[in-house]
């Protein structure tokens, strides 16, 4: 079967300064040659620290933010080749949920109004037909319909994400973006909202491209889970290799890193040196180099590509070269 | 003689709306060099009770009841040039945000000179020199330069360590650390909670952690306290309440979390939300959600008793 996403060599340059008093332009790289695929049903992980370009690269994919270079096919369509209305069409596809359930909903707008938008946009159906759809919409996602006559204020933060939620599913989308979906959300609340999307994902038969600074919420979600870092991917494999296996020190420092809240579990910890370098000055060779426990000569010059380490799993660092 | 006991602490804000009783009847003690984590849900009443503590609580919060003795001194007694002498000298705290702590328009090196200045007092050359031993101390590379940065010049970890650095300097018997790494990457997290540990144990010092993160939590508290609705509903030494918790509210959150053993499984989530704080009911402030309520907890608001040697729990139910 055809990869419902596919992206090649995905780039994203932003330049910054040049204005007044801010001295000469520079360029940031803020996704730089990125690659997957996602199949159909699927669901990608996506976790890196704040600044590793794993938000721009789920904007890039709807085409939110136009890339630099690369090539995205969603669908079978080269998306970067579509006209304008072509893409206007095919973006009731892919649908996006955002971290930040309070900044994302329109506040003057009723909670039924939010949710039919998108079907009021696209003219996929009329008034009475849009009212029946919202009822449905907000049962799927666990609500009475009665909050359809709600304003975003009166509501807690949990029921804003399954608002967002509900409106990204109101078109009928094959692939949601799900942007730090929980991080703005309580741990009793975070786990309502993840059961939540993993039973969309059975019942409507989603794909998903989850993104999130927490490597367990992560790992949690996903089938395969892509670790990014200054915008490149280092690693990408199936869950559970990438988790008893990490193939990459940045991998392996993150998941020691992470707290888990169970003393039982307590491992050897490896805190990386330093923190992550700007991106205005990426570091030669290995970008995780200056921070990596196991740096050797070879990383300060040459830049390490994906390659396989096992079945469907990829790490880019030379260490792994030197396995058999 | 507990370094710090409070007891019995009602903070509660009169609003438009009725009386917020954020906090509603908290006790704990935490001993000499001794890790105490308070860990609860947005709303819980977690930052309010180490508001009161330093009783920096805003308006129109006020403590109502209760008592709150440092070395058997009641700071509630004490006067605002008294209270002025506690906070930064006996009791200091730290925050999320560094720039809550951090002046934007001086220098690191200066704040942490003022801070040692008004302690100590001095000349003014050595209390620098005891600034840059500060950030040398917190593992801010190149003290004696960075000392001379703004704020803004830092990175967020380095800030968040210059802050750490400022609160120290004067030598507090307990530093309140509120949610310190909640807003850092977690590599840098790491490091910051490597670095609180490796204080703490040095200076013998204690620390009482506000935190929403289990995880953390696991890191590095000896005894941990779980607030709910402004009450503590269990506290215990850290290894117990991962391997026996015993309130239902406790059991809960830590369901909730993703678990290596579970990837991918449903999580168990608690059903509903916290109560809302303006009502007076009686009764357990969990019974609405939790799934062991029987009659009577709706009707008896649950002491906090000592169900195990240093285990406390409130809830009549809980089987132990």
């Amino acid at each position: 079967m055809a990869p419902l996403v596919e992206v090649q060599g995905l780039e994203k340059r932003f330049s910054v300064g040049g204005a007044w008093l801010r001295g000469r332009r520079r360029v940031i790289h803020a996704v730089d040659g990125v690659s997957f695929a996602i199949e159909p049903g699927e669901v990608l992980g996506l976790v890196g620290e704040s600044g590793c370009g794993k938000t721009t690269t789920g904007r890039l994919i709807l085409r939110l933010i136009e890339p630099s270079a690369g090539r995205i096919r969603f669908e079978g369509h080269d998306l970067m080749a579509l006209s304008p209305p072509r893409l206007w069409a095919t973006r009731q596809r892919m649908q996006i949920v955002f971290q930040d359930p309070f900044a994302s909903l329109n506040p003057r707008m009723r909670v039924g109004s939010i949710i039919a938008e998108p079907l009021a946009i696209y003219e996929r159906a009329g008034a009475t037909e849009r009212r029946r759809q919202v009822s449905e919409l907000l049962d799927v996602v666990g609500l009475d319909p009665a909050f359809a006559e709600r304003y975003p204020h009166e509501l807690s933060g949990g029921q804003r994400q399954r608002i967002g939620i509900a409106a990204a599913l109101a078109l009928r989308p094959s692939l949601i973006v799900a942007d730090e979906p929980v991080s703005a959300l309580d741990v009793s609340v975070q786990a309502q909202v993840l059961n939540l999307l993993m039973d969309l994902r059975r019942r409507f038969g989603l794909t998903y491209l989850f993104i999130s600074h927490d490597l367990h919420v992560v790992l949690h979600m996903s089938d395969r889970v892509a670790v990014m870092y200054l915008g490149e991917i280092v690693e990408i494999g199936p869950r559970d290799a990438l988790y008893r296996a990490p193939k990459h020190p940045y991998t392996q420092v993150l998941l020691s890193a992470a707290p888990v809240a169970d003393p039982t579990l307590r491992r050897e910890r490896i805190v990386p040196k330093g923190e992550v370098a700007s991106p205005l000055a990426v570091p030669s060779g290995c970008r995780f180099h200056p921070r990596c426990p196991l740096v050797f000569e070879r990383c300060r010059v040459e830049r390490p590509l994906l390659r396989q380490v096992g079945a469907g799993h990829e790490a880019a660092c030379h260490l792994n070269d030197a396995r058999p | 003689m507990a370094l710090l006991s409070v007891e019995g602490l009602r903070t509660h804000f009169a609003t438009g709306a009725g009386t917020v009783r954020a906090v509603d009847g908290v006790s704990f003690a935490i001993e000499r060099g001794e890790v105490l984590g308070l860990v609860g849900e947005s709303g819980c009443g977690k930052s309010v009770t180490s508001l009161s503590i330093m009783r920096l609580v805003p308006p129109p919060g006020q403590i109502v009841a209760g008592r709150i003795r440092l070395e058997g001194e009641d700071l509630l007694d004490k006067d605002a040039e008294a209270m002025r002498r506690v906070r930064g000298a006996r009791i200091a705290m730290v925050f999320q945000e560094p720039m809550t702590s951090l002046n934007p328009v001086f220098t690191v090196g200066d704040q942490i000179t003022a801070a040692v200045l008004a302690h100590e007092g001095g000349r003014r050359r050595a209390a620098w020199d005891r600034a840059v031993e500060m950030l040398d101390q917190v593992q801010v590379p190149s003290p004696g330069e960075r000392a001379r940065d703004y704020p803004h010049q830092l990175s967020g970890g380095l800030r968040q360590r210059a802050m750490i650095a400022l609160a120290l300097a004067p030598g507090p018997q307990l530093l309140i650390a509120d949610e310190p790494t909640t807003a850092l990457d977690v590599t840098i997290q790491a490091q910051i909670l490597d670095l609180l540990r490796r204080l703490q144990a040095e200076r013998g010092m204690a620390v009482l952690l506000i935190t929403h993160d289990l995880g953390v939590v696991a890191e590095l508290c000896h005894r941990v306290a779980i607030i709910y609705a402004g009450r503590i509903v269990e506290m215990a030494p850290v290894a117990r309440i991962f391997e026996e918790p015993l309130h239902p509210y406790t059991r809960g959150l830590l369901r909730c979390l993703p678990h290596p053993s579970r990837f991918g499984q449903p999580l168990s989530s608690i059903e509903g939300a916290p109560p809302d704080l303006r009502g007076a009911d009686a009764g357990c402030p969990f019974a609405p959600r939790c799934p062991l309520a029987i009659e009577s907890c709706r009707r008896h608001e649950p002491a906090l008793a000592e169900r195990r040697p240093g285990h406390f729990v409130a809830c009549p139910v809980a089987v132990v």
